[in-house]
C-alpha cells in the first residue's frame, strides 16, 4: 500500500526528468506521513526503469503494460492510473504539469471525482494534508491549495523541484489491466517532432528570447548564442515577434503563451510588457539587452545592457563561447 | 455545425493583481474584464466552423456573476447566436470540477457537435476544466488544439494539437471537447452591426438549482502571496557593446553562477 503515488512519465523511450522530481517530493512526503513511496509506469517494458527510479526513493514500481499502452492516449492512461489509484488507495497522487500532465491529470482526477492543485512550485504538509503553492494569473500572485478530497490530487511545475537521491529496493509490481477500448477516444495519425532535440521552453535551464527588438524572422543571432549554451537551452520569443509570424506560436513565452522559470533567461528586444513579465519573472537571473535606457524590462533585470542587440549579442557569443570553453 | 463554447470572463490581462490585505484572495477593485483570450479562439473557430457548413448554431455558455453577461454579450457580437448564463453565487469562487459538473448540466440540454474550452483560464490558470468537462460527458477530449478540420458528414474531426516538442495529428470521432490554444486562429472583433444585433440575441440565465448541481468544494486556497519584489540589477549604458558583453557573461558565472 502506497501512501503517495507519483506518475512517471515516459517520452521517447526515456523517462522524464521530471519523474525524479516528483520522486524526490513524494519521498518526502511519503517519510513525513509514515507511509510507502510507489509509482506508476504506463507503456511498453517500463519495469526497466525501477531502478532508476528506487535510486529517487521509489519503494516500488507499478508497472501497467498493454497493446493500447504503446503511445500515449488521454482515455487510455486515464483509465490505467485511475485503476492503479483506485487498487492501490494513495492518499496523495502527483504529476508533471507538462504537456502530457495537463491533459492527463484533470481527465483522471475527474474519473475519480476529485480535482487536482495544478502546477505546484513547492509542496509542503499540514496535518497530514497536502499544500500546494502554485503561481496564479501567469506568475502575478501564488497562492496555497489544498484538495479537500481524496485522493488528494497534484501537479507539478518541470524543473523547479529538486531531485535527490534516497536508494530504495526498486520493487515491481505488474499491474494487468486492458483499457475499455469501447470508450471513444482519438487516434493518433501523425507525430512531428522536433528531431533537433530541442527542450521544451517549459524545462529549458537557460533561455535566449528575441522580441520585436530582432526585426525579422533572422533569429540567428540568438540561436547561435542558445547553441553555445547547450542543450539544456533554448529560444524563446514575445508575443510581437510570434504575431509577425517571426516566430512558432510555440515559442512565446507570457501570460497567454508559456511561463517559464529558467536559472536564466536573456531578453533580447524585448520591452518587458506586462504579459510578458508575467510568463518569465520568475527566472532565477534575468539579463536584458535593449536599445531604450527606459524599457520596463530593465526594472526586471539582473544584469542589463543598454546598446544595439545586433552589436551586443555577438560579442556576448565571443565572450560566452571563450568561457565556455575554457 | 453546432459548437457550444464554454467562456470564462478573466482580468485583462493588463491588470496588475494586487493581494488584499488579508491574503485570502485579489483585489478586484478596478478591474477590467475581458473573455479569456483561449476561448476568443473558440468562439472564432466555432464561428468559421458554421460558416464553413452555412448551417448550424454557436452557443456561448459561461459561469459566472452578474458583469459576465458583457462577454456573452461580445461573443454574441462577433457572431455567435444565444448564451447560456450560469449565475450562482456558490459558483463564483467555484473550482474547475465545480465548474465543470455545472458546464456538463448545462451542455445536456445542448445539441453540438463539438464544445471548445480554453486550454487554461489565465486567471486561476488551473487548465482543467475541458478535461473535466469532457470525462462527465463521456466524450473523448483533444487538448490544446491548433488546426480543426470537420468530417463533411460531422461523424469526425482532424485535429492538430501542441505535443511537448512538435505537433501531434489525431483522428477525434465527435462530439467530443476541444481545448483552443494559441495558433487555432486569428479572432475577429465585433463588427458595429454585430453588436447592435447581440443586443437582440437570447441570453438564458440559469442558476445552480436549475440545473440541479450542488456543488462541494473540491479545492481550496488559503494563502494568497505576490512574488518577490524584483530589484533592478545593474545596467551598463555608454559603454563599448564588447566591454558590457564581457562584463555580464563573466558576472553569470562568478556572481550569479548560473553558467
Ligand atoms: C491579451 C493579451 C495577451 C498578451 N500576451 C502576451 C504574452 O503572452 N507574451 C508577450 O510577450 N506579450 C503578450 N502580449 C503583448 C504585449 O502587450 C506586448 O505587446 C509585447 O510583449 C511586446 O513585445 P516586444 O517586447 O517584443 O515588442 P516591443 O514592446 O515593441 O519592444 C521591442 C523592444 O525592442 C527594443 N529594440 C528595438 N530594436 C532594438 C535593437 N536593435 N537592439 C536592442 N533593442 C532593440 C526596443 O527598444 C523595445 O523596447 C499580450 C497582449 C494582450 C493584449
Ligand atoms: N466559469 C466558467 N464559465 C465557462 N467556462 C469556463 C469557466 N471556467 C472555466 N471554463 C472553461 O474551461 C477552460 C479552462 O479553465 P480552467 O480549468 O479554469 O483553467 C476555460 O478556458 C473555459 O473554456
Amino acid at each position: 500500500m502506497s501512501k503517495v503515488m507519483i506518475y512517471g512519465e515516459i517520452k521517447g523511450g526515456k523517462l522524464k526528468k521530471t519523474a525524479f522530481e516528483l520522486a524526490s517530493a513524494g519521498r518526502k512526503i511519503a517519510d513525513e506521513l509514515g507511509g510507502d513511496l510507489g509509482a506508476v509506469l504506463i507503456g511498453n517494458e517500463v519495469e526497466q526503469f525501477a531502478p532508476d527510479l528506487a535510486l529517487y526513493g521509489v519503494d516500488v514500481v507499478y508497472a501497467v503494460e498493454a497493446p493500447e499502452f504503446e503511445s500515449y492516449n488521454t482515455e487510455y492512461f486515464a483509465q490505467a492510473l485511475a485503476h492503479v489509484i483506485g487498487e492501490k488507495q494513495p492518499e496523495i497522487v502527483l504529476l508533471s504539469h507538462t504537456m502530457q500532465g495537463k491533459d492527463l491529470a484533470p481527465r483522471t482526477a475527474a474519473k475519480l471525482g476529485v480535482a487536482s492543485v495544478a502546477d505546484c512550485v513547492s509542496f509542503e504538509l499540514d496535518g497530514g494534508k497536502l499544500v500546494g503553492k502554485r503561481p496564479m494569473y501567469a506568475g502575478k500572485c501564488f497562492a496555497t491549495w489544498t484538495a479537500t478530497q481524496s485522493p488528494q490530487m497534484a501537479s507539478a511545475r518541470p524543473n523547479v523541484l529538486e531531485t535527490t537521491e534516497n536508494q530504495k529496493e526498486g520493487k515491481v509490481e505488474k499491474i494487468s489491466f486492458s483499457p475499455d477500448t469501447s470508450r471513444p477516444t482519438y487516434a493518433t495519425q501523425n507525430l512531428n517532432l522536433d528531431t533537433s532535440g530541442k527542450v521544451d521552453l517549459t524545462e529549458a535551464e537557460i533561455i535566449v528570447s528575441g522580441g520585436r527588438g530582432m526585426g525579422g524572422e533572422d533569429y540567428s543571432l540568438i540561436e547561435e548564442t542558445a547553441a553555445i549554451f547547450g542543450p539544456t537551452c533554448t529560444v524563446g520569443a514575445s508575443r510581437a515577434a510570434v504575431d509577425a509570424g517571426w516566430r512558432p506560436h510555440s515559442d512565446q513565452v507570457g501570460q497567454t503563451g508559456k511561463t517559464v522559470t529558467p536559472n536564466l533567461y536573456v531578453a533580447c528586444g524585448i520591452s518587458g510588457s506586462i504579459q510578458h513579465l508575467a510568463g518569465m519573472g520568475s527566472s532565477k537571473v534575468i539579463v536584458a539587452v535593449n536599445k531604450d535606457p527606459e524599457a520596463p524590462i530593465f526594472s526586471k533585470a539582473d544584469y542589463g545592457i543598454v546598446g544595439d542587440l545586433f552589436k551586443v549579442m555577438p560579442e556576448f557569443n565571443k565572450e560566452l563561447k571563450a568561457l565556455l570553453e575554457e | 455545425m453546432k459548437s457550444l463554447v464554454c467562456l470564462k470572463q478573466v482580468p485583462d490581462t493588463e491588470t496588475q493583481i494586487k493581494v488584499n490585505s488579508e491574503g485570502t484572495g485579489i483585489v478586484t477593485e478596478g478591474i477590467k474584464y475581458i473573455i479569456n483570450p483561449y476561448d476568443e479562439f473558440s468562439v472564432e473557430e466555432a464561428l468559421r466552423l458554421k460558416e464553413k457548413f452555412k448551417e448550424g448554431e454557436v452557443v456561448i455558455l459561461a459561469v459566472g456573476p452578474d458583469r459576465a453577461t458583457e462577454s456573452i454579450r461580445t461573443a454574441l457580437a462577433m457572431g455567435a447566436d444565444r448564451g447560456i448564463h450560469i449565475n450562482d453565487e456558490s459558483l463564483n469562487q467555484a473550482d474547475p470540477y465545480a465548474v465543470a459538473e455545472a458546464l456538463a448540466a448545462a451542455a445536456r440540454d445542448v445539441e453540438y457537435d463539438v464544445v471548445f474550452c480554453g486550454h487554461r483560464a489565465i486567471d486561476d490558470d488551473f487548465g482543467e476544466a475541458g478535461a473535466m468537462l469532457a470525462e462527465l460527458l463521456q466524450v473523448p477530449q483533444v487538448t490544446l488544439v491548433t488546426k480543426v478540420e470537420v468530417s463533411d458528414d460531422k461523424k469526425t474531426a482532424g485535429v492538430e494539437r501542441d505535443v511537448e516538442g512538435g505537433t501531434e495529428v489525431v483522428e477525434v470521432p465527435l462530439p467530443c471537447v476541444l481545448t483552443s490554444q494559441k495558433g487555432l486562429n486569428e479572432p475577429r472583433y465585433a463588427s458595429l452591426p454585430g453588436i447592435m444585433k447581440a443586443k437582440k440575441k437570447p441570453i438564458d440565465k440559469k442558476t445552480a438549482a436549475d440545473l440541479g448541481v450542488s456543488s462541494e468544494a473540491r479545492l481550496e486556497s488559503h494563502v494568497y502571496s505576490m512574488p518577490p519584489e524584483r530589484q533592478a540589477g545593474k545596467k551598463y549604458e555608454d559603454m563599448e557593446p564588447a566591454e558590457a558583453a564581457k562584463i555580464v557573461v563573466e558576472a553569470l558565472r562568478n556572481e550569479a553562477k548560473v553558467i
